[in-house]
């Protein structure tokens, strides 16, 4: 099969399809955990109440050419909001108890899926636009019969510009200035007048914000359930820990990484077959680099 | 009240307790004897989920993983004893592999002391080698948890989709039969309880008896400060496999209890939820107290059985709010809330100088200035 250049051009776009997703779905969690060392378990469904705001801003009353347009930025602004109520109400008490926040988020996933489950059980969909609809066909020549779906290029898309975004907002702004002086040292950085607290919450509510994007983008692919957060999630702390504390550019390597061996290995084995390969290949991997990818150096004895 | 005398009472309070158990038969119809012999199969595996987690500081949120090794080991030599020879009736009617003779591992277990020892082994070594694997490369903390849940995961989904084999998401019922005796029968079911207590009462003598040790000084120790630990010229990597493994003992033995008081094991028992309700039940009871774990594990279950089917709409709500509860302001759980009252309850000028729990800061200064150099010059 490898052999077959339809075959692993198809497969490469699957894997590139997968890991744009799972990117965007982690880097706010890699983003967080760079800076608090807490993982957030409900960050699932934040990825789902951005599906939900799509669906939302679709029904009401605009037109659908541009009912997109609309859907994104308010996908973003809706649970950034809610990220940054989230890490004021609760989070913010868990700092040094990583693990009671393991629990406490799950808590709050559990309410958030109930309640969109009691709401929608069925869950809900977003009609892609027509400009979105169709595919990139090719034929004729070694690669015929290829095709490319325009929703989930614009997903990728999305995910390219996003991150491309981050990356700049981290390396030319004052935000993104402050955000890697925490990210270095938090107290010299507070004591030369940073506020820490003003940089936490606003990375949180970055991270979910990007969840929430992702969200109202997977909505043109696939129906929004209560609990899709679910599906997305796993794998997402994976890129984390593969990636490496902290690092966007480990994040993308690492996403890109599980995105192309899961796309190739479910389509030679199956699903369940894939989790656990994957599982195994991140075990053995963390025995070579059990800090990830992308290790941040440091002469602090506990990380 | 001091440490030692709190300890002391846990200790009575707990014994009388296992008496109130051992003692049920005559107060509880059968059907509730059986559903309470079901919550303490958990009980079983809080025992070992207090060791790596209130003492050791290791959260696994996979547990369930070798909760399902136990149960599916004893499971599967029951479902042999009802075919009875034959193919058992879901891998006959399976056709994605059609098979027309049993997989050369599920054969073996057509011997029940075949079975009682994989219920054993399988999940202490399973435990053992991704404790190894694991610790040995220093990965903790939140990893580690992540890593857990990721494992119990893909085990559930490889379960389900290997219907021929495991029955798939139906999971593994319909037996009456262990060693000749029915266990549909109520003499047999009360037999079956006891020997749940007993294995319960086992498994806690037996923690309660590492805690103490000086493994358990170092389980400690770990929790607190590995890196300290390590300078110390301990390795915390043996010391955490070892009592990683011992937790997937007791998950073990309680699945297969589980098992012959529920009829059935499926996935749906063991998976990423489940798993991690384990833990916030622990955490619920508290999970630095052995006994504290088993009756947040054993009063979760409870709960979980009553409310989920009397309210299925709201069950998830409110478990939810428990583990924002126990994750924000009450970490150490219930144990800890009592702990804290005693002291208060307790608390008079003669108790305080005794009390080595409260910190008073009127009293530490005065007991530290009648050893000082310049007191002592002054005489």
């Amino acid at each position: 099969m490898l052999t077959d250049p339809v075959f692993v051009v198809n497969q490469v776009f699957n894997g590139l399809s997968l890991a744009s997703i799972l990117l965007l779905a982690a880097i706010g969690l890699a983003l967080s955990f760079g800076l608090m060392r807490v993982i957030n378990m409900a960050h699932g469904e934040m990825l789902m109440l951005g599906g939900v705001t799509a669906y939302v801003v679709q029904s009401s009353p605009v037109s659908q050419d541009i009912s997109l347009w609309l859907a994104l930025p308010a996908a973003f602004i809706t649970t950034a909001l809610l990220g940054a109520l989230l890490e004021i109400t609760i989070i913010r008490w868990l700092y040094g108890r990583p693990l009671d926040t393991l629990l406490a988020t799950w808590g709050v996933s559990l309410l958030l899926q109930q309640a969109v489950v009691l709401w929608q059980p069925f869950g809900v969909s977003f009609v892609a636009p027509g400009w979105l609809s169709g595919a990139v066909s090719i034929d004729g020549g070694a690669l015929s019969g290829v095709t490319l779906p325009y929703v989930r290029l614009f997903v990728i898309a999305v995910s390219g510009l996003v991150i491309t975004a981050l990356l700049l907002l981290l390396r030319y702004t004052r935000l993104g200035l402050y955000v890697r002086a925490v990210n270095q040292d938090r107290a010299i950085a507070a004591s030369l007048g940073v506020n820490t607290r003003v940089i936490d919450v606003s990375v949180f509510a970055l991270g979910t914000g990007i969840a929430g994007l992702a969200g109202a983008a997977l909505a043109t692919i696939s129906p929004i359930t209560g609990v899709i957060g679910s599906s997305y999630i796993v794998n997402a702390f994976l890129v984390v820990i593969v990636g490496g504390v902290g690092s966007i550019w480990g994040a993308v390597l690492a996403a890109l990484s599980l995105g192309f061996f899961t796309s190739f290995f479910e389509s030679f084995y199956s699903v369940s077959y894939a989790r656990v390969i994957i599982l195994v290949l991140v075990i053995l991997f963390l025995q070579f680099r059990p800090r990830g990818f992308v290790v941040t150096r440091s002469r602090a004895l506990e990380s | 009240m001091s440490k030692n005398a709190s300890n002391a009472l846990g200790f009575v309070i707990a014994l009388l307790g296992f008496i109130g158990l051992f003692m049920a038969p005559s107060y509880l119809s059968s059907y509730n004897l059986s559903l309470l012999g079901r919550f303490l199969s958990f009980g079983i595996l809080a025992v070992g989920f207090s060791l790596i987690w209130g003492y050791t500081g290791i959260l696994s949120l996979g547990q369930g993983v070798f909760f399902a090794l136990g149960g599916y080991a004893m499971a599967m030599h029951l479902v042999l004893v009802q075919a009875d020879g034959a193919l058992p009736g879901f891998m006959a009617r399976s056709f994605r592999p059609r098979i027309t003779e049993l997989p050369w591992w599920w054969q073996p277990f057509e011997s029940a002391w075949f079975a009682f020892a994989m219920v054993l082994i399988l999940p202490t070594l399973a435990a053992a080698l991704l404790g190894i694997l694991v610790f040995w490369r220093r990965i903790s903390g939140v990893y580690f948890a992540l890593i857990t849940q990721a494992l119990v995961l893909a085990f559930t989904t490889l379960i389900v989709s290997q219907q021929t084999y495991t029955n798939g998401f139906n999971g593994l019922s319909n037996f009456t039969t262990l060693l000749g005796f029915d266990l549909t029968s109520n003499s047999v079911r009360r037999g079956l309880y006891i020997a749940t207590v007993a294995a319960l009462l086992v498994a806690w003598l037996a923690a309660q008896w590492l805690a103490r040790s000086h493994f358990g000084k170092l389980l400690v120790a770990i929790r607190d400060g590995e890196n300290r630990t390590r300078f110390l010229g301990y390795n915390p990597t043996p010391y955490k496999v070892v009592v990683f493994a011992i937790a997937g003992l007791f998950a073990g033995l309680g699945g297969a209890f589980f098992v012959l008081h529920a009829g059935i094991i499926s996935p749906a028992d063991v998976g990423v939820k489940p798993s991690i309700e384990m833990a916030v039940w622990v955490a619920f009871g508290g999970r630095e107290s052995i006994t504290g774990s088993v009756l947040g594990m054993v009063l979760g279950r409870f709960l979980a059985e009553d409310i989920s089917s009397r309210f299925p709409a709201i069950w998830p709500m409110l478990l939810g709010a428990v583990f924002i509860l126990v994750g924000t302001v009450l970490p150490r759980g219930l144990t800890g809330l009592f702990e804290r009252l005693a002291v208060l309850l307790t608390r008079s000028p003669s108790s305080l100088a005794s009390s080595d729990s409260v910190q008073e800061p009127f009293v530490t200064p005065v007991t530290a200035s009648a050893n000082t150099p310049s007191e002592v010059s002054h005489d």
